[in-house]
């Protein structure tokens, strides 16, 4: 080919690369999604997934799906997914935003789900002004579960709730969840785009890839509403769906930006990063081999501190003291603390527990699956909460004899009769407190005197006090001595 | 082909991905789509391009649901295209990706 006109192209609009490329998570039809011929949801996440090319951020996206019609996204997106109940995203999506400040969380929310089921999630994230973006499809009904009345269905039209259709007078008027929010002081920006011409496609592709940029720029909530054509359930031809998001439904929901703080709002100062990739072992809570008892729990003098611990037993045997003096001794060290207690009947009888977590940095759940400590006041407690204890960690069994099929390797075990020991003491009632004194030793991360300023906090009678500093200098010197023996 | 300028814009439709929808067909400006007759494996008319007279605008690829049926390449220009740009030629088909 010489001289002449060589034409050659080049591709200037494909397939993002934030879609899998194909999709391994769907049974048949690994190429095409799993909606219905001319369905908005597709050009949503198309424009979604071109934003998350665009901006560079396909690495740290965590996109929470809903349940509706979308409730399979997290098989196209090649991100992190998470999958919430209905509408829950915006709850799901502060915490995983707080716990991984780094990552770039979008909520993904049809108007079932997020106008009625989870009215309360949306407005309450949006009035803390959550770092995320919230994607926000409605087609003005239930879809996946066959077309009934949504909040957002229009006057007049019809479904299977509504087969007269809607009227103000029985359903009340459609919920406008965007001009809702808009009075709300935190959101940043908060706009209704469209899916009825090419036109309204090229807003709504810019909107979307806005409210994303505005979290990556660390701004704060936005949303986009798009306005979004169901030719099934609207039983309508997809051109003709299509037209009437423009021609019918426009008129309902006017589009429009109903909030922009993005100029005035400051980004914060301390950038969020995502951790570097030698934190993930410790934030997943996965720590290498056995280091031996002394290296057993990061405390803080060997660097970063995050103590798990469970606290087990029967109501009345102070599990949840336990817990709480622990968790309070922690802050007064200032340190991050929770303290999970499991309410119930079984506050008076029964098995009653405690999830204790104490770290130097934010801690991001509550609960204690996996502790470094259980404290077991008894057999059932062992029984449930025995194997979940991690390798390398302790287990303080308040009984002489240590049941053997809960023996599990590499697994510290120490078995005694604390209850006698408190009895030793004074009082029975102080095992807890004996327990909490090897436990302290254990951990080695407090300073004697926030644990005496917890125990006052805690504890208001003098004499109880007293018993119960005795109680933990004993339980400390239990440790010693077993160690001791151990190493003998 | 005859034609004195090539056009600036070329469209690749994956038939086995594409739902028949149609909304590329109303999308494109210059009416360079249109739906075929025959049938694809889903039992779809797929929708083909035309054959001329893409300007490589992009709209019907932001108008199709799909992630990946439609495709749209533009015309490099040699003149102004430093030698070692790269781009990817075309002939023919693309490599269909399809199921
Ligand atoms: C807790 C709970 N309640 C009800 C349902 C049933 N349900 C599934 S999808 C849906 C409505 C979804 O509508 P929408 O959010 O508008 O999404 P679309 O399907 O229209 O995209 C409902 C009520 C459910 N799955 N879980
Ligand atoms: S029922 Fe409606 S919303 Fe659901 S996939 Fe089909 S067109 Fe989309
Ligand atoms: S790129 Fe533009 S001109 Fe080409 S087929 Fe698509 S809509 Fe038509
Ligand atoms: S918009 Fe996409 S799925 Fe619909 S007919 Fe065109 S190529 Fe096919």
């Amino acid at each position: 080919m010489s001289g002449a006109v060589d034409p050659d192209y080049t591709v200037a609009h494909s397939r993002p690369k934030a879609f899998y490329e194909s999709f391994e998570r769907k049974e048949e039809l690994q190429h095409q999604t799993h909606y219905c011929p001319g369905c908005g949801h597709g050009i949503v996440h198309k424009m979604l997934a071109r934003a998350i090319d665009e901006l560079g951020v396909q690495d740290r996206t965590i996109l929470i799906s809903p349940v509706g019609c979308s409730v399979f996204a997290y098989y196209y997106f090649d991100v992190g997914n998470v999958q919430a109940a209905h509408g829950r995203a915006p709850a799901v999506g502060t915490g995983i935003k707080r716990s991984r400040p780094g990552s770039i969380v979008i909520g993904y929310q049809g108007d079932g789900d997020l106008s009625a089921i989870g009215s309360a999630e949306i407005l309450h994230a949006a009035n803390r002004g959550e770092n995320i973006t919230v994607i926000f499809v409605n087609n003005a009904i239930y879809s996946m579960t066959g077309g009934q009345m949504a909040p957002t269905t229009l006057l007049g039209q019809k479904s299977t709730t509504t087969p007269d259709g809607r009227t103000a007078e029985h359903e009340g008027h459609p919920l406008h969840m965007s001009e809702l929010l808009a009075t709300l002081g935190a959101p940043v920006y908060i706009g209704r785009v469209g899916l009825g011409d090419n036109r309204q496609i090229a807003q709504a592709t810019r909107a979307i890839k806005r409210a994303v940029e505005n979290q990556v720029r660390g701004l704060g909530f936005s949303l986009v509403e798009v306005l979004s054509p169901c030719p099934t359930i609207w039983k309508m031809q997809p051109v003709d769906a299509q037209h009437w998001v423009r021609d019918v439904m426009e008129k309902t929901f006017p589009l429009g930006v109903f909030v922009d703080r993005t100029n005035e709002m400051q980004p914060p100062a301390g950038t969020n990063t995502a951790p570097a990739i030698g934190e993930i072992p410790r934030i997943l809570g996965i720590c290498a081999g056995d280091a031996g008892l002394a290296g057993e729990i990061p405390t803080s003098q060997t660097g970063e501190l995050d103590l798990r611990v469970r606290v087990s037993g029967f109501g009345g045997q102070g599990v949840l003291l336990l817990g709480e003096v622990l968790a309070e001794a922690g802050m007064d060290a200032g340190l991050e603390a929770s303290w999970l207690p499991s309410y119930g009947p079984e506050i008076r009888s029964g098995t009653s527990n405690c999830h204790v977590r104490l770290a130097s940095s934010p801690i991001d759940s509550p609960l204690v699956m996996n502790p470094d400590v259980l404290v077991a006041m008894n057999e059932p407690s062992l029984k449930k909460f025995g194997a979940g204890v991690r390798s390398g960690g302790w287990i303080l069994y308040n009984g002489a004899m240590f049941p053997p099929e809960y023996v599990r390797e590499g697994v510290h075990i120490l078995a005694r009769d604390f209850t006698r020991e408190a009895d030793a003491i004074g009082d029975p009632r102080a095992a807890n407190m004996v327990m909490l004194g090897v436990l302290l030793e254990i951990a080695a991360a407090l300073p004697q005197a926030s644990i005496d300023a917890a125990l006052r906090q805690c504890v208001k009678q003098p004499k109880w006090i007293d018993l119960d500093e005795r109680a933990l200098a004993r339980g400390r010197a239990l440790l010693r001595e077993f160690m001791e023996r151990g190493a003998a | 082909m005859d034609k004195l300028k090539p056009d600036r814009g070329l469209l690749k439709i994956d038939e086995n991905e594409c739902k028949g929808c149609g909304l590329c067909v109303e999308a494109c400006p210059p009416r360079a789509i249109r739906i075929g007759d025959r049938l694809n494996h889903c039992g779809y008319r797929a929708a083909i391009y035309t054959g001329a007279g893409c300007t490589g605008c992009g709209i019907c690829f932001m108008a199709c649901p799909e992630p990946g049926a439609i495709t749209v390449f533009r015309l490099v220009d040699r003149r102004t295209l430093p030698v070692s740009d790269s781009h990817v030629p075309v002939e023919g088909a693309v490599p269909c990706a399809s199921n």
